[in-house]
Formats: C-alpha cells, structure tokens, sequence
C-alpha cells in the first residue's frame, strides 16, 4: 500500500480501477515539401486552423450551458491565442521558407516560443505557455487528423490518473463513468479543480509523479476530503474506506432530501438558512441547494486579479444575474471588503505591506476613502435592485460616523440615478457587519441608522479575543466558544431584535456544528452558510427545538470558562441531539 | 514614415493577458507595423503571444518602433492606453 499527499481539489471518496491516461505526446515527423506543393500545405495548415476555431466555439457553448459565463473567458483567451502572428503568420512562412509539412512548422514554432517563455522568471507569465500548449495540441490533433482524446471512450468506472487535465477535458467528464481523478499538476484554484466540485467529482491534484507511480488496473482509493490517493490498499483500509463512502453517501441521500424543506425545528419554528456566495461561478451550486437566500454575497472576487476596477455596467451585470437568479429570495450583497494590497493592484494610490492589516484601511474605511470607487458600486448595486430582492451589506464598521458618511454618500448615489431616470425601489435595506467589538457595543445607537446586522463571527472573535489566526503561536486562542463571545453574540442579538431589526450570522462559527445549538438558541434569524456545509447545518437545526436550544443559552452564559460551555455542548451531542453524533446515529448500520 | 516612443508599464501586474490583449487589438486596427522590444528582445506588437514573451512587470520601459503611413495615428492610441493603465 503506497499513500501519496495532494492537494484536495474536490471532496468526496473513491474506488476503484485506475486509468493512466498517457500524456498526449505527440510525435511530429519532419517531411520535405516540393515546391509546387507549398501552397497545398499552406491551405491545409489554414484548414486546421478553421476547424479549430470551430471547436473552441463548441467548447464555449457547452461551457456556457454547464458551467457558466464567467468560465467561457478561458475561450477568448484560447480565441487570442490562435488568431495570433505567431501561429497565422509564423506558421505558413516556415513551411514556405524550410520547404517542410505544417505539423512540423507548428510545433518548431511552438518551441521557439516555449523556450522563450521556460526561461522568464515571473511564475504567472511562465504558466500562461500552457494556454498556448492547449491550443497548439488542438491545431496539431486536426492536422494529423487525430481525434484529441476522447474520455467518453471509457467504457468502464475508473479512477482517472493523468499528468494534467486541461479544461477542456474536464467538461467532458460528467458524461463518463469517471470515478474520480488525480493529476500531477494542478492547483486547488485551478479551473479545472473549481469544475470537478461543480460537478461534484471528488479530485486530487498536485500530486507530482502519481502517474509514474500508478498502472492502469490498479486498485485505487482516492481520498478527495483529505486530498490523497491510495494505491494498491490494503483489504482493511478498502473496507475502512468503503465503510466511510457508505455513510458519506448515505448522510449525502439523507441531506438530499433536504433541499427546498423549510427548515423547521422540533418546537416548529421556521428558521431562514442561507448561503454565502463567495465568487459568482459558485450560484449554479447555490441555487441547487434551494436556500431562503443568500445571506452574505462577497463582491472581493469582481475585483480581483486585474488592473483596473470593474466598470459600473460590468458590476450591474453580476449583480443583476445573482438577484434575478435567487428572486424573490433576499440577496445580501456586501459591497466590497478589500485591503490597500488589492487596491494597489487595481492601480489606485493606497498604503500597502501595511504592518498590521487586520487593523489597518480595509473595508468600509477604505471605502470611504475612495468615495468614487465606493459610489459606482453603490450605484451598482442600486441598478440591480429592480431585478430582485436586494439589500446592501458594509463591512467592518466601527462608528456611527462612517455609517453615516456612507448613508450619504448611498443617498447621493441614489439622486443621481433618479435624476438619470433609472427606476428604483421606495425602500432599499442598508445593514452593517457586526464583527468590530466597538459596533457591537453602539450597538443600540447603530441602528437607528442601520436597517439590519450580519454578525462577521470570524473577525468578531478575532477582535474580541485579540487573537491573529494566523499566528501559529497565538492560533490556539481563537474560540468560539470563549464565554465573552457567546456573552457578546447573546447581547447583540438581543439588542437588535429589541429595535425590530433581523439578525444574520455569517462566517465560519455557522459552519461548525458544534455551535449551531448556541445560535439558534440565541433565536438570530438567518445562519448564512458556506454552500458545503449548508445541507448539513439545516439538518441540525432541524433536529433541535428553539426551547431547549434557548435553554442550553442560558445555561452557557452563567460559566466562566470556555471548556465548561463545551462539555455542556458535548452533552447535548452525547444525549444524541444532534444527527451523526450521538449513539442514536452509530446504533444501526444499514446491511 | 517610422516613429519611435519608450512607454513606461505602471500596472502592477504589468503587460499580462489582458492588457497585453487589449494592445494586439488597438495595433491591429492600423496598417503601420508595430514592434515592441524590452531590453534585448524584441517582438511583434501585433502577437499577444509575443508581447507575453516580455515579461513586462511593473515600472519597466517599452521601446515602441511603429512604421507606416498610420504609425502617427496608432503610436497616438497605444499612448492613450498605457495613460489609462489598460482600462477595460
């Protein structure tokens, strides 16, 4: 049994029989061309570089229909990539000047440049060669008349060992009987990890040599949680592992048939459970989970990795298709919550490497002090919300004077675009994040101003305990479970409902089983909850009853330390309140 | 007719896909030829390809050399995007 460590890309687990995809090396053989045969070769280059064309705008459409707009761009830069000198022109002059066929005018080309680009320094211009290897293998199967790859061909399950999938391939895998997959390369944000969870096909990459070191036929478990690959197993570690798949399959069915339920507890309260939305590529996923909406739509992800802001049309647009995609559901967009660092690469003045940035000019202050980046994304938002039920959401407010300000310069935003003629809704919800201990405890003055709060329970913590979770040395000291956090939450949620305001919850304490009990208990109206978890945290508050929940709170807010809140947790999960937990849930298993 | 101008790369990420994109599109509407060089290298600034072989980061100069009847005209636009930083 060998255990090879990767990266998780999707999660789930699989086993079965590998297939080693061998690596498409193609193999070009130099042919001499007589002269009067050059234009012939030249037609025929032109030939291939048209049918390719073809298959980029298939490609496009069936991403387009499966995966989304915002994943059909790796089409236009592919697009680019063809139409460029070096392959239209480059091409056809060698195979003219060195009298040679066009397979092998293409790939001298092709090396030239790889050269090139192998010796930049610069990681993120050295990677973009692969674009140009994807479309060059593409030209290259049409001129040698090779049908590229076709992993429909397997015709039995198999778990899927390649040296790097390409997107490409990746669209195609639904429709084959592929278990799984590992790769040699590979990233946790590539694209071809996001479409393996999208797809829901449990992956590991990064693996670096899994294809030297798996045959095809060989039995493999492939561990997508924990991001391994199990070659040649043991017969107890497949029994170990088909015993976990089994029940991960069978908690997955019982999750299933959870969607679309209102979540009603035990007393019958109906509980409103959203989900976090965290980059407009994860609203296929979103919305399969059916949620009561979407509690916390983090815009960060529009802004990243380019140089400029996006335009106000380009924001109205992702905007607009979230709120029309979730209507009538609320959708809570914040606006955006970025340090100096992004703004920097946005190409906009602002302090970066700042010592401290958790506490330095990020979110709402930063905001502020570009007030016409803050405005176009206000006005933004303003135009999407004909579309749908929105409500905007600041982050990181600390004061009543940047609540304020921001109120203002929302008002200027919105006369402005009356005054264009743009129709707007009478009244549009404006809340703040919770997640600053000073908000927390003005808390009562906030909301005269503020029409709803969203608890950032991550930074929250952060703040409260003053606890840098990415301390190594101080890591240890984040709780949730601190007594002055659930003492904090409990007084928030109490002064809010106290002035009729709704209460979310969003950030990672909604994710943890464990502390769900406590939430509900304080009686917050949404748990807004990352897509992964969602199924899950439903069916615990499902399984709870507010009343004893209510209960459980006031008993945790009597203790002094955080490890008697938790036994006193871990009592309510050893009476089997909780599903999984308990002996309730390990008592029978199914044949 | 042949112009020559040295620009300057002030986005972060300096010339990548997308300016570089947006480069090959502005020299690709005039007839004048368009070469782009850094340092010792020397490409086509028509070839998106190509102008990514530069590996032009932030704060490095580009020594522009336009050639033909519109160079006046197209050497006008690539300096109006550069000032713009590549908007999009």
């Amino acid at each position: 049994m060998i255990v090879i460590k990767g990266v998780p890309a999707s999660p789930g687990i699989a086993i079965g029989k590998a297939y080693v995809l061998e690596d498409e090396e193609i193999i070009v053989n130099k042919t001499e061309i007589p002269k009067g045969k050059l234009r012939m070769e030249v037609k025929r280059f032109k030939a291939a570089l048209d049918a390719t064309y073809r298959d980029l705008d298939h490609a496009e459409q069936k991403v387009l229909k499966t995966l989304g707009r915002q994943h059909a761009k790796l089409i236009d830069t592919h697009r680019l990539i063809l139409s460029d000198p070096l392959i239209t022109k480059d091409v056809p002059r060698r195979i003219e000047s060195e009298q040679v066929n066009a397979e092998f005018a293409l790939s001298e080309a092709l090396e030239t440049v790889n050269q090139t680009f192998e010796k930049i320094e610069d990681e993120f211009f050295r990677e973009r060669r692969h674009d140009l290897f994807d479309v060059g293998k593409r030209l290259l199967s049409h001129l040698l008349k090779r049908e590229k790859r076709d992993l429909t061909t397997i015709d039995a399950p198999a778990i899927l060992i390649a040296r790097n999938l390409l997107p490409s391939d990746t669209i195609n895998l639904k429709e084959t009987k592929i278990l799984g997959f590992a790769t040699d390369l590979g990233g946790k944000s590539s694209h071809t990890a996001i479409l393996a969870q999208s797809m829901e096909i449990p992956a590991v990459v990064g693996l670096s040599d899994v294809t030297h070191r798996v045959k095809t036929g060989d039995t493999v478990v492939l561990d997508g949680d924990h991001g391994l690959v199990i070659v040649s197993p043991t017969p107890e570690a497949v029994t170990k592992y088909q015993k976990e798949q089994k029940k991960s399959i069978r908690e997955e069915k019982a999750l299933d048939t959870l969607r679309g339920q209102p979540a009603v507890t035990t007393d019958g309260k109906h509980f409103q459970m959203g989900v976090n939305l965290d980059v407009p590529e994860e609203l296929k996923t979103v919305l399969a989970l059916k949620p009561d909406g979407i509690g916390l739509f983090r815009t960060e992800a529009l802004f990243l990795n380019r140089t400029e802001p996006p335009s106000e049309s380009e924001q109205v647009r992702a905007y607009t298709h979230v709120a029309k995609s979730m209507a009538p559901h609320t959708v809570v967009i914040r606006v955006a919550d970025m340090g100096g660092d992004r703004l920097v690469q946005l190409g906009i003045d602002a302090p970066k490497d700042e010592a401290n940035p958790f506490m330095g000019l990020r979110g709402i202050r930063l905001l502020l002090r570009h007030p016409d980046l803050f405005k176009t994304q206000l006005r933004a938002i303003l135009r999407s919300c004909a579309y749908g039920n929105v409500r905007i959401l600041l982050p990181m407010i600390s004061s009543m004077s940047e609540l304020r300000a921001s109120r203002q310069l929302f008002a200027t935003a919105q006369q402005e675009l009356l005054a264009e003629g743009v129709e707007l809704p009478k009244k549009i919800e404006m809340g703040i994040m919770v997640e600053i201990p000073s908000a927390a405890l003005l808390l009562d003055h906030l909301l005269t101003e503020a029409d709803f709060i969203s608890i950032g329970t991550n930074d929250l913590i952060q703040y409260l305990l003053a606890v840098d979770r990415i301390n190594e040395h101080v890591a240890h000291l984040y709780d949730p479970f601190h007594p002055t956090v659930v003492r904090v939450l409990s007084q928030i949620v109490e002064t809010a409902h106290r002035h009729g305001k709704w209460v979310s919850v969003c950030g990672e304490m909604t994710s943890d089983p464990r502390a769900v009990p406590l939430l509900v208990g304080m009686g917050v109206n949404m748990l807004s909850v990352s897509p992964r978890m969602f199924l899950r945290v439903k069916q615990i508050v499902m399984s709870l009853s507010t009343a004893s929940a209510a209960q459980f709170v006031s008993k945790a807010l009597t203790l002094a330390d955080s490890e008697d809140i938790q036994r006193l947790l871990n009592d309510l999960l050893d009476a089997g309140a909780l599903p999984g937990h308990g002996p309730a849930a390990d008592g029978h298993e199914p044949s | 007719m042949t112009v020559n101008a040295t620009l300057k790369v002030k986005n972060r990420l300096g010339l990548h896909a997308r300016p570089a994109a947006l480069f090959v599109q502005t020299a690709g509407k005039f007839k004048c030829s368009v070469k782009v060089a850094k340092g010792e290298v020397e490409v086509n600034g028509k070839s998106m390809m190509g102008l990514m072989m530069l590996a032009a980061e932030q704060g490095s100069d580009l020594h522009l050399a336009l050639e033909g009847d519109d160079a006046n005209q197209a050497l006008e636009e690539l300096k109006k995007l550069f000032d713009r930083n590549f908007d999009e």
